[in-house]
């Protein structure tokens, strides 16, 4: 898949469709979407620009190991579920703190969290499978 | 719309089985991942079909509106996608290898972990 | 936010409002403390020294988490916690009796052993492969499926311990795991899949996935297709237990990975299906199962004596103590087909007694197999001449998987065959001692020709072994003597969680506090 205008379109295409699973992933709160879509939207993303540039460009431009991803949001979804052990309430429900940023209330909260870490997961796992295909093909 | 579903999913059922009774690896896969399908659409058609509202509590409400579908299955449903999708992956991965290490897609072959010529344990000493 | 729509709605109805007292805490932290350090491990997954000390301590805490909270069931009875206040059966709650603490207890101790063995045992390639994450995260599906109180909750914790597990079988990708793992690997998705199968009917003739829910709605429903369901279910937990027909991906696939691998699996993933089955077939459909109690004898004693057989035709150790799972598999289904609550608390009794005996078993083979460089019987020989001590806790677990006294195999095989001569199958009773006697054989087999020959040829294995290597043998052994000379303390306990399987008053009371709440 050397040809030059898909070599010159992917990088565009992969940002683009990087911002959009952030969109997804936050609007899923309240709306279609959420975490698992978004990472998938994104590890399609980074797949295109597998197919373009080689495995190791995109080893090289997500800087972390897949796994090491998929970890982190793993420990971000579980510390996420258990922040509520200090408001006194059960595992994973959800706790909102509304701070005032540059004069807009901006809502954050554990689900939310918890959803930003799925999609880490999704993205480093699928990633990972993903990567290891595309490396068998290519040799 | 139920009756149609049923048959479908019956369908789906019985392509799965006669696929998965193939002796290629491939032919499995893609029962299992048909396998997955018709449960998913069987647990699909048991949160009742209806066209005429989404399962979503609008603003105001404190309970879904006459005649929305059930939206626990739908989430069921969620759930055993995601998981059917990442042991798909796997057992892709899997696949490959095991093409690729042992040099066969049948599983009649596949005898590397129970070679056919296993001697019996020795009867005395 | 919630608060957007001003309607006055009484949340007490759906939301627990009271503030969760702490020690509640304890019915999520296994699995959520497994998943969390699981998870460190994979970010910190270059730094592999860093992996044994962090799962040792956690699995250590978990073992700590699981004894605090069978003491806490045992002080004031089942414990439940909903997650994210929504009260069951809307919410998935965590409910935790005797029974699922207890197997949560030894599960994790079992966990431990094999952590510590796997120090000595494992490579850096497989560790820096993930060796203790996949653990960790195993022990994660373990403490959910134990702890667990809805029923689709159960099915998503047999998928991350299945998952995990196939992470460890195919550690190392050698040729013949990539052969087991696919066996492995496509039978037990099939089997998941029954149960999901099972699972959507379920939701479709209850409407609810709360077990203690499922209990009340099941007493009072009928026309149902109970049987259906029933047979579905069985179906299913038997192929994850390796029950005799469906149980061919067991041998097949066990003795592949590292023999620490195998130590877990054989420890703990059968025995998950028996809960399962335990705690699906016993509490919620409990006509049924009696309805089908002849089917299940007669599965259970062809499960025992198929597998003695296969032991006594086995070469490879390996393969051999992969039979001997699927014999104990036998016994406990005898305990589930007799049904009352002494054949229960034998199968309870005999399915931790086996958590403890078959991981240790694996463990010694591996050792065995580490001094002499062969995994065969016709290869090996002379341990006992070259490690009389090793010999000697050898012949003791020998003797405790084929259930003779002094050891923990005994008793609840004593308990079995009492419970099945009470209620006249004497031929289920005639197959477990049969099989007892078969297993017997092979295993003083085993010891006649691994330890007591002289080996018949030079031995290419290491001298001797660092004395860590023994060390989770001798403590998992030194269970199983406690076991066996004082087991008043775990039969009681059998019976308590037995007598909670069958009469679950005290698991609703804990889910449904105000009494039935609807």
């Amino acid at each position: 898949m050397n040809t030059l205008i898909f070599r010159t379109v992917a990088p565009f295409l992969t940002a683009l469709m990087l911002l959009f699973s952030i969109f997804i992933l936050l609007r899923g709160h309240n709306e279609p979407g959420g975490g698992f879509i978004g990472g998938l939207i994104a590890v399609s993303a980074l797949a295109i620009y597998g197919i373009a540039y080689g495995v190791a460009a995109v080893r090289r431009a997500i800087r972390f190991h897949p796994l090491s991803i998929a970890g982190f949001g793993l420990m971000l979804s579980t510390l996420s579920g258990l922040l509520s052990v200090f408001a006194g309430v059960p595992f994973m429900t959800g706790l909102w703190i509304a701070p005032r940023l540059f004069g807009v209330e901006v809502p954050l909260s554990t689900v939310m969290s918890f959803d930003i870490g799925v999609y880490l997961v999704v993205v480093g796992a699928i990633t990972s499978i993903a990567l290891a295909l595309e490396e068998k093909e290519s040799d | 719309m139920e009756a149609l579903l049923a048959v479908l999913v019956g369908a789906f059922f019985a392509t799965a089985v006669y696929l998965m009774l193939s002796r290629h690896s491939v032919r499995m896969l893609l029962g299992i991942a048909i396998l997955g399908n018709a449960v998913n659409l069987l647990i699909f058609t048991g949160g009742r079909l209806t066209r005429e509202v989404p399962p979503i509590i609008g603003a105001g409400l404190d309970a879904l509106p006459e005649g929305a579908a059930n939206p626990l299955p739908q989430a069921l449903i969620l759930t055993a996608i995601v998981i059917s999708f990442s042991f798909f992956a796997f057992l892709l991965v899997l696949t490959y290898r095991a093409y690729q290490d042992l040099g066969t897609d049948d599983t009649d072959e596949m005898r590397l972990a129970e070679p056919k010529d296993d001697p019996m344990p020795p009867l005395g000493y | 936010m919630a608060a957007t729509t001003s309607a006055p709605i009484d949340l007490s109805a759906a939301l627990q409002l009271a503030p969760t007292p702490a020690a509640d805490w304890l019915v999520i932290l296994p699995p959520a403390l497994m998943i969390g350090l699981g998870a460190v491990l994979m970010m910190l997954r270059h730094r592999i020294r860093l992996h044994a000390p962090i799962a040792i301590a956690g699995l250590a805490g978990l073992v700590l988490i699981d004894a605090l909270l069978l003491w806490r069931v045992l002080a004031v009875g089942p414990v439940t916690m909903v997650m994210g206040r929504w009260l069951p059966p809307f919410g998935i709650a965590f409910s935790v009796d005797v029974f699922g603490a207890v197997m949560a207890l030894v599960s994790a101790v079992v966990a431990l052993a094999a952590a510590v063995a796997a120090c000595t045992e494992i490579d850096d390639a497989r560790l820096r492969y993930g060796f203790f994450p996949f653990l960790l995260l195993l022990m994660a599906g373990v403490s959910g499926a134990f702890l667990t109180g809805d029923i689709f909750n159960l099915y998503v914790w047999f998928e991350v311990l299945l998952i995990s597990s196939f992470g460890l079988l195919i550690l190392g990708s050698e040729r013949e795991q990539i052969d087991g793992a696919m066996k492995y690997a496509v039978l037990n998705l099939i089997g998941t899949t029954l149960f999901l199968i099972a699972v959507g009917y379920l939701y479709a003739v209850f409407g609810t996935l709360n077990m203690a829910d499922l209990v009340l709605k099941a007493r009072s429903i009928s026309g149902a297709p109970l049987m259906t369901l029933s047979c579905l279910f069985i179906l299913a937990f038997a192929m994850k237990a390796a029950a005799f027909p469906v149980n061919f991906w067991l041998p097949a696939s066990y003795h592949t990975p590292r023999v620490t691998v195998s130590a877990l699996f054989g420890g703990l993933l059968t025995k998950v299906g028996i809960y399962a089955l335990l705690r699906v077939m016993v509490m919620l459909f409990p006509l049924q199962l009696e309805e089908l109690s002849l089917v299940v004898a007669v599965v259970a004693a062809l499960t025992m004596l198929a597998a003695a057989l296969g032991m006594l035709a086995q070469n490879d150790l390996r393969r051999l103590a992969g039979y001997a799972v699927i014999a104990g598999i036998g016994n406990m289904m005898a305990g589930i087909a007799v049904g009352s609550v002494a054949g229960l608390s034998g199968a309870i009794f005999y399915a931790l007694h086996s958590m403890l005996a078959m991981t240790a078993l694996y463990l010694v083979i591996g050792r065995a197999a580490a001094l002499t460089g062969e995994w065969t019987l016709s290869a090996q020989g002379g341990l006992y001449q070259r490690a009389p001590g090793f010999a000697f806790v050898s012949l003791a677990l020998f003797l405790a998987v084929a259930g003779l006294p002094p050891f923990s195999g005994l008793w609840p095989k004593i308990v079995l065959v009492k419970a099945s001569l009470d209620i006249g199958a004497w031929w289920l009773a005639g197959s477990i001692l049969l099989s007892g006697f078969l297993v017997t054989i092979a295993l003083a087999r085993v010891f006649l020709l691994v330890y007591w020959r002289p080996a018949p040829g030079p031995q290419a294995g290491e001298g001797t072994l660092p004395a860590a290597a023994f060390g989770p043998i001798l403590a998992l052994g030194l269970l199983i003597v406690l076991f066996g000379l004082f087991p008043e303390w775990p039969l009681s306990l059998s019976q308590e969680a037995a007598a909670g399987l069958i009469d679950p008053a005290a698991y609703l009371g804990s889910v449904f506090p105000g009494g039935g709440a609807r």
